[in-house]
């Protein structure tokens, strides 16, 4: 049986009703991991995975409750904590680390019988787009293994589109999962700013971080955020209720909000052209389903620049735990407690997070505070209010998730302001704390899929996936 | 003070107390001293890659405790932030404090001179872990049991001038923290720090000089002496026409005297900023009234109360506060028997004598037991000399101290009529007690009673024969 033909929710069923078993699933899934190594999606599969599984077999032979992703295999990013298991946050500095405890999103897998099947890619410590600032090689794409699989969660997102797993947990900062779900062709969801706990995640942003599924349905993506979201005594900064509470249906049409000011930027930008004539092209379509209005926020272009000043300056403060003198690497050869601290540092952390790390530092520094960190924070406020205006007169926002198709490998290394242009339009959602998807809904001429991002007020995850799955229908499952 | 005439001596504090909580401030980790190292530890306070901070109320609530026993006003908003700095005790390399929010603002203290000290504020924050140097080769441990245990730094205005006012400023803010359940302030455990700023000013003007801080005094003693030595060092350095340099010092108190740590110029850079991982704190009226409802009356008060409602002088005012304990018992005893001063001889005098050395009084003797001990004297029913015996008797045995002095047939027990017939035998066999009485009766009272003592076997009430004197001598 070719599993990796089926959805999350199939398999679900499929194990659950004995047509197969978990550990079948489980091992042909480790099968297809060994097989696709190439691409450095998953980057470790637990031993103790297969064993997982039959375990649950065991519970489903002898009738015993079990949870609702009884079963099933699902890959979580290197930046997630499972108790025994090794992280690294792709990066060099964290390779002897082994988790001493296990994440809330990890024990409320495992709660519903899932089994985590192994580590996902990623950019080092999640600051990246493409996934090639790792210290385990560059993650290809799944669809063209010349081109970027995205970041930072590019790992997870190639190893759904790829067929690794029904499932792959992400984190997603600034689009980490949305960009890389955009660039494979298969869903990514950001929710509200904590729905889902941060405990047992390395912080990147605090502030703006969420975990969240990819997947390759909506159905998939509700189903296993609906199990991972929720309040957690370990994180004081997650919301209560859950999306299904949060949701209030409605009797008449949805409405789509088209933001005026992202139009005028796609319309802007050369490598966007592609993108803008499929965006153009499938909203004209939605006219049937959707009543469509424009909205203006007028400052969600400053967003990046908001983003390149928050996540920095606390990406600094949470990465200053990695010292060389608890569980990173320790520089040989030095001579003093300062060089412990600059040797292990310099060595363990890759350009790119070292390169963050002096941003966050200068916009944190006395005399500079007021000028950046504040000043972002306050366009982040104003942000949230214009946002807020704007589901006043519809429920979704839609606009690309990306400017284009996948880049080829190598192509944006050398060039840091081009990578972060990528994050142009995932990032107003972090900045504004709100949920966004993205859904592949079409193709480019070099055949590598687009996502169509929507995004909802607070708490709206519900609203997102009505949207989504009614975007769907209207497409009638093809590629655009 | 010689050595520093012609400037004015400014100082201002950091004092540093470790809340009394079950729990550490960020996690659930146990709050207390001396466990093996590494014990109390958990993945929040080692700083583990994703671990998250949970604030504990109840620290919260015993700063606002704190604000509110020194008149602070207790802010409705307030913003947990994180200062920045590499250093191995501290685990994340920051620590969880407070800056432009603190939890409360303001208050003060008053000094016995009438004179007014300005608090600046009062924040909550953790503490880092303690790091051993064992020697080179083997090199430094570090213990993070302490990291993250509650803190709150109170910060004064530069309203001292004398090493002698800090120490009694110091003395009374350990006081109320103490009487209030908020710390225990034990000094020898790092439970109370103190932080001096200190500068000189040319007496006359209003300039304030630079300032040096002196870091981690945790003794009283050692804040005189660094306080002295510290003024002594500024003098000479601007009577030789020199500039005090803006440093922090560390105080060597077996050495008596400080050396430079660090110079303006290498002050760090701590880039405060709101911590994202703890949510603004909104503090309603209700929090603080909650607060203020198990708040105890301060011993100033206190002792207000004990010399102008009790009449006691001040020596006793001062020894019955010296600990919320004794003061709460001696209150208790006052409300069973209302001879306030009566009671407070028996406690100063006699309980105290009992447990001198024990460092944390608890009295072995219930307030009923004792002033049931006390009326039994004053009904005259035992003299007092029994009494204590039978406080002693008490405590030894548990037993009610009633039940005890008749089970030891320790109660007077001879009638007025007994004595009325020793005394009337008395004055038949002896003409010249009862002439000498009515010339003077105070002269042979002392010999009548002693009489009656001694035909009594002791067991006569003195008062009582003295009362009954008059009527059998008088005719």
């Amino acid at each position: 049986m070719e599993f990796e033909k089926l959805s999350l929710i199939e398999l679900c069923d499929g194990i659950k009703s004995q047509k197969y078993t978990s550990k079948e699933v489980v091992e042909y899934f480790v099968k297809r991991c060994e097989e696709k190594k190439d691409l450095k999606a998953v980057i470790e599969v637990f031993n103790d995975a297969i064993y997982c599984a039959e375990e649950i077999d065991e519970k489903i032979k002898r009738g015993e409750k079990v949870g609702v992703l009884a079963g099933v295999p699902i890959a979580i990013k290197d930046n997630i904590l499972y108790n025994g298991k090794k992280m690294g946050c792709a990066s060099k500095f964290m390779q002897d680390f082994v988790a001493p405890y296990s994440s809330t999103v990890v024990e409320k897998l495992l709660k519903e019988g899932a089994v985590i099947i192994g580590r996902t890619n990623m950019d080092e410590f999640a600051m990246g787009g493409s996934c090639e600032n790792t210290c385990y090689g560059s993650c290809h794409n799944a669809i063209d293994f010349d081109c970027v699989a995205g970041g930072s969660s590019g790992g997870s997102a190639v190893a759904v589109a790829a067929g690794l797993v029904p499932c792959a947990i992400g984190t997603d900062t600034g689009g980490s999962i949305r960009q890389p779900a955009s660039f494979n062709g298969v869903v990514g969801i950001k929710s509200t700013y904590g729905r889902v706990s941060r405990y047992g995640i390395v912080a990147f942003a605090s502030s703006l971080d969420q975990a969240c599924p990819i997947t390759k349905t909506i159905d998939d993506c509700e189903l296993v955020l609906s199990v991972i979201e929720g309040r957690d005594i370990h994180d004081g900064t997650t919301i209560s209720g859950t999306m299904k509470e949060d949701y209030k249906p409605k009797d008449k049409r949805l409405t789509l909000g088209i933001c005026k000011q992202i139009i005028e930027k796609l319309s802007e930008i050369e490598g966007a052209k592609e993108g803008y004539r499929k965006y153009k092209l499938a909203v004209e379509k939605l006219k049937d389903t959707f009543d469509i209005v424009e909205v203006d926020i007028p400052h969600i272009t400053s967003s990046l620049a908001c983003y390149y000043i928050i996540a920095p300056a606390e990406a600094t403060s949470n990465l200053a735990r990695f010292d060389g003198v608890k569980y990173t690497r320790r520089a040989e050869g030095t001579k003093d407690l300062e060089s412990v601290y600059v040797q292990s540092r310099s060595e363990g952390f890759g350009r790119e997070v070292q390169r963050r790390i002096v941003l966050g530092n200068f916009v944190l520094s006395s005399g500079y505070f007021d000028a950046y960190y504040n000043k972002a924070k306050k366009v982040q406020r104003l942000l949230r209010r214009e946002f807020k205006k704007a589901f006043e007169s519809c429920d979704a926002l839609i606009m690309p998730t990306t400017i284009g198709t996948a880049f080829k490998i190598g192509e944006k290394l050398d060039d840091p302001i081009s990578m972060y242009m990528e994050d142009l339009f995932t990032v107003p959602a972090n900045i504004a704390g709100i949920p966004a998807i993205s859904i592949p809904y079409a193709k480019g001429e070099n055949g590598l899929p687009l996502g169509m991002q929507f995004m909802a007020d607070e708490r709206g995850e519900e609203v997102l996936f009505e949207v989504g799955k009614k975007f769907q229908e209207t497409l009638g499952g093809k590629l655009l | 003070m010689s050595y520093i005439d012609g400037y004015d001596i400014v100082i201002g504090l950091e004092i540093h107390a470790e809340l009394k909580t079950k729990t550490k401030v960020f996690c659930s980790c146990k709050n207390e001293f001396g466990a093996q190292p590494n014990t109390n530890t958990c993945p929040v306070c080692t700083g583990m890659p994703g671990a998250l901070p949970i604030l504990n109320k109840r620290a919260v609530e015993l700063a606002i405790k704190a604000g509110l026993s020194f008149g602070c006003d207790i802010s409705r908003y307030s913003v947990f932030e994180r200062k920045n700095y590499f250093y191995p005790d501290l685990s994340k390399a920051y620590q969880i404090s407070q800056l432009v929010y603190p939890l409360c603002v303001g208050g003060k203290v008053e000094l016995d001179s009438g004179k007014t000290i300005r608090l600046n504020r009062i924040h909550l924050e953790e503490d880092a872990g303690k790091l051993t140097h064992i020697s080179k080769a083997v090199g430094t441990l570090v213990d993070y049991n302490r990291g993250g245990t509650p803190l709150i730094e109170m910060v004064t205005e530069p309203d001292f001038s004398s090493a002698e006012e800090v120490v009694e400023f110091l003395k009374k803010v350990r006081e109320n923290l103490v009487f209030e359940n908020i710390a225990n302030c034990y000094m020898e455990e790092g439970g109370m720090r103190c932080d001096v700023n200190l500068s000189l000013k040319k007496k006359g003007t209003s300039e304030l000089g630079i300032r040096t801080e002196m870091k981690n005094l945790n003794s009283f003693k050692s804040v005189q002496r660094a306080i002295e030595y510290e003024a002594k060092r500024q003098a000479e350095v601007l009577s030789g026409g020199g500039v005090v340099i803006q440093e922090t010092r560390k105080w060597n108190d077996d050495k008596g005297k400080s050396t430079s740590m660090r110079t303006k110029e290498q002050a760090q850079d701590y880039r405060y900023f709101p911590d994202p991982d703890i949510l603004a704190l909104n503090i309603s009226d209700e929090d603080i009234e909650r607060v203020k409802d198990e708040m105890v009356m301060l011993p100033a008060k206190r002792r207000e109360v004990y010399q102008e409602e009790y009449g006691l002088p001040l020596y006793d005012a001062q020894i019955l506060t010296s600990s919320k304990y004794i003061s709460d018992y001696f209150e208790k005893c006052v409300s069973l028997l209302n001879l306030p001063k009566k009671i407070s001889n028996w406690i100063m005098v006699d309980l105290l004598k009992l447990i001198k050395e024990q460092e944390d009084i608890l009295f072995p003797i219930s307030e009923k037991a004792l002033t049931d001990i006390i009326k039994m004297v004053e009904d005259k029913l035992i003299n007092k000399t029994v009494g204590i015996k039978l406080m002693e008797k008490t405590i030894e045995s548990g037993e009610e101290p009633l039940k005890l002095a008749k089970e030891m047939n320790l109660l007077v027990t001879i009638s007025d009529e007994q004595i009325i017939e020793l005394l009337k035998k008395l004055k038949g066999e002896n003409e010249k007690v009862a002439s000498d009485y009515k010339v003077e009766p105070a002269r042979v009272e002392g010999f009548i009673v002693g009489y009656v003592m001694k035909n009594t076997g002791g067991k006569a009430n003195a008062g009582k024969v003295k009362e009954l004197i008059k009527s059998v001598f008088d005719n």
